[in-house]
């Protein structure tokens, strides 16, 4: 077991497992995209891009998906080293 | 009972991104009737589809959503409908729920959502094609047998699997699948897992997730090159729109000057020759010219939609849309209206913060739309010469400056507004960004053609009648046999033009401009077409073949006409934005202040500018 960490601290292309959500931080619709758009504990994501002037928002694979969010809600996901091995 | 009544209704339902208008536009080609849903700006697409055992389908596309818990009005729509609450919408008789087959995990529980509802269904398995090429293989038949629906796969932009996919909706429609007991659970952590276990299940082999999608990320998403890309995408864009609409609009104004020298032989001079050479001809005639550049506009933004390069656009942008207090989501609807505001201000709908909303609606009239194009294009035309600077024409130069200018303008207006009238917390950026896709060229042509068709009927219709409308007011009252000043002087609309002068005068404004800004609240380009009945109404002697552009360069100064160009930036007038403004805020608080701003910006902006050039020219 490792230390939770979060996503934007993962380096580009580094894949970590979602350990978990901060539901109370966010309303209620937002909490419900989150796993509409494929957010959920136990899945792999990855960092892929960080946008330029400042580096947010991030690109971030879910599942199969690329998903732009904020750092600000980024932040509210923990994850933890992929428990497989990467790619 | 009548056939026609009979036509069962089915709708086209899915995730953004799945291929639900691509299907639907091969399904049903471009026999598409495209209306409003009532109360709602919600565009309502439908089209017929022949079965194979002889029935016709009413097919509809329902706007995509990722669940029926509506964000939006968008999802709000496809939840009534497919509820079958939405008023004036008939009960639906089937659902083709249309999934992306290289993102089975998460459109698959969507489709467990909907299967709740018990509706006849059938599940098209689109983009089979993709998942193959991934690397993914899908065993359809377990997948169907899981879900106990009809599963087809298909690959819409190929046109592969229609025929199955309308023989299974046959079979659906005749009550061949029961309708199963669904699952119990509608929580969406609960049907999300349970997807993925399904999704887990059907995917014999797993391919390689895009690695040439997010290779192409990596170069439109760098921090340094991205930007550029960006800036270069939309620069060429509108170097496109002035250089490849010459020839065509060329063309086009020599149809319009021989059909008026055709008429000008063929009906004795009179107020009918009069209104159909000067009014019709010569007003409408000056706004479908435009049509080739409207439709290269167009084009573009369809392209970089449907290629998936739009939210790319989205995500870099959303980090400056921040500093004004916007979210990079707002950027899409704001390029939507680089073509024109309504649409513009519709595609809003996919905002969730309202105060977010609100504030790019207000704000979207400042993108320079294809309305003004003809406007920029007249005036451009008569006053900037056709010199080089570089590479680049200086013509298109100034238009990507006027563009520019708009742009500046809406965000300071943003900026403003956010401290001001639409105060409130710093809305959230969250959305997908799908793989990309080489635009399909069916898929382009149908959007090319709706939107050149609401062109042309729109200048067939209320361009037509303010055409018409100003030509009468601009004919009677005919002056007295002594008048020997210009008869337009003396004509009603005359009078208005001199009654509205005083305001316009201080910023360096005619008394022909001032009237034309009267019918130009119709639609913008409506002021070129007065402009073009004024003059030519204007003439001693009726010589068509003299251009409004030699008529303008001959009676406007250059001050006159740069503050004319900057009044458009800003130009308040137009009846359709401010109506859809209306509906899409629920009442005249928001257009009645949409209009004031914008006026009180035009006024300054033209002001600056034709100070500004006067003493320096």
């Amino acid at each position: 077991m490792s230390s939770p960490r979060l996503i934007e601290r993962l380096s580009r292309g580094e894949i970590a497992t979602i350990s978990a959500i901060d539901r109370a931080g966010l309303d209620p619709e937002t909490a419900r995209r989150l796993h509409e758009l494929g957010f959920d504990e136990g899945v792999d994501v990855e960092l892929l891009h960080r946008a330029p002037f400042g580096g947010d928002p991030l690109a971030v694979r879910v599942g199969n998906m690329v998903v732009a969010l904020r750092c600000s809600m980024a932040r509210l996901i923990e994850v933890e080293p992929a428990a497989r091995a990467a790619e | 009972m009548n056939v026609a009544i009979a036509n069962p209704v089915v709708a086209l339902v899915g995730n953004p991104n799945a291929g639900k208008t691509s299907l639907f536009n091969a399904l049903t080609g471009s026999r598409q009737k495209v209306g409003n849903y009532p109360g709602v700006t919600v565009e309502r697409k439908s089209g017929r589809l022949a079965l194979p055992d002889g029935r016709i389908a009413d097919l509809i596309d329902l706007p995509g959503t990722y669940s029926l818990t509506p964000r939006s009005p968008d999802e709000q729509v496809t939840r009534d409908a497919v509820l079958g609450h939405l008023s004036g919408e008939k009960r639906l008789d089937a659902i083709v729920a249309v999934i992306d087959a290289t993102n089975l995990r998460n459109h698959l529980r969507f489709v467990l959502e909907l299967r709740r509802l018990g509706l006849p269904m059938l599940v098209a398995l689109n983009m089979v094609d993709l998942a193959e090429r991934d690397g993914t293989s899908i065993d359809t038949e377990r997948l169907a047998s899981i879900l106990g629906l009809p599963v087809i796969a298909t690959v819409a932009v190929r046109r592969r699997g229609l025929a199955e996919l309308g023989a299974g909706l046959a079979g659906v429609l005749r009550g061949e699948t029961p309708a199963i007991a669904a699952s119990p659970d509608s929580d969406v952590t609960l049907l999300q897992r349970e997807a993925r276990t399904i999704a887990n299940a059907v995917m014999l082999a797993q391919g390689t997730q895009r690695r040439w999608s997010q290779r192409l990320d990596g170069i439109t998403l760098h921090p340094v090159f991205g930007p550029l890309l960006l800036a270069g995408l939309l620069f060429f864009m509108f170097q496109a729109v002035f250089a490849g609409a010459e020839a065509p609009m060329a063309w086009l104004a020599g149809l319009v000057s021989s059909a008026q020298a055709a008429l000008s032989s063929a009906l004795a001079a009179g107020p009918l020759r009069s209104l159909l050479i000067d009014g019709v001809l010569g007003g409408v005639g000056a706004v479908i010219v435009f049509l080739p550049q409207i439709l290269i506009l167009f084009f573009f933004i369809l392209c970089l939609e449907q290629s998936g390069y739009m939210v790319r656009a989205a995500f870099l942008m959303d980090r400056l849309m921040a500093r004004v207090g916007l979210n990079g989501r707002a950027f899409i609807p704001l390029i939507s209206s680089f073509a024109c505001a309504v649409p513009g201000i519709m595609a809003t709908r996919t905002i969730d913060s309202p105060k977010d909303r609100l504030t790019t609606i207000l704000i979207a009239p400042l993108m320079t739309c294809s309305a003004r194009l003809p406007v920029y294009a007249v005036v451009i035309g008569a006053f900037i010469p056709t010199t080089n600077v570089g590479p680049f024409g200086l013509q298109g130069l100034v238009l990507f400056g006027l563009y520019i200018a708009g742009v500046v303008g809406a965000l300071v207006a943003a900026w403003a507004l956010r401290r001001t009238v639409t105060k409130g917390p710093s809305p959230t950026f969250l959305m997908e960004m799908p793989k990309y896709q080489w635009p399909a060229p069916r898929d382009i042509g149908i959007g090319l053609y709706q939107r050149g068709l609401a062109f042309v009927q729109r200048a067939g219709g209320i361009i037509l009648i303010s055409t018409v409308v100003l030509w009468a007011l601009a004919t009677w009252p005919k002056p007295p046999a002594d008048w020997n000043r210009p008869p337009l002087e003396y004509s009603a609309a005359g009078r208005i033009g001199a009654a509205l002068e005083p305001i316009f005068r201080p910023i360096g404004f005619n008394k022909e401009i001032a009237l034309a800004l009267v019918p130009g609240m119709a639609a913008r380009e409506v002021a070129v077409s007065a402009l073009g009945t004024v003059y030519s109404l204007q003439g001693v002697d009726e010589d068509h073949a003299e251009g409004l552009i030699d008529r303008l360069r001959g009676t406007w100064s250059l001050p006159t006409a740069l503050a004319f160009l900057a009044w458009f930036v800003f130009a308040p007038q137009c009846i359709s934005t401010l109506a859809v403004t209306r509906r899409e805020t629920g009442g005249w608080r928001w257009p009645a202040f949409m209009f004031a701003y914008l006026f009180a910006a035009a006024y300054a902006a033209a002001g600056i500018t034709y100070w500004t050039a006067v003493a320096l020219l």
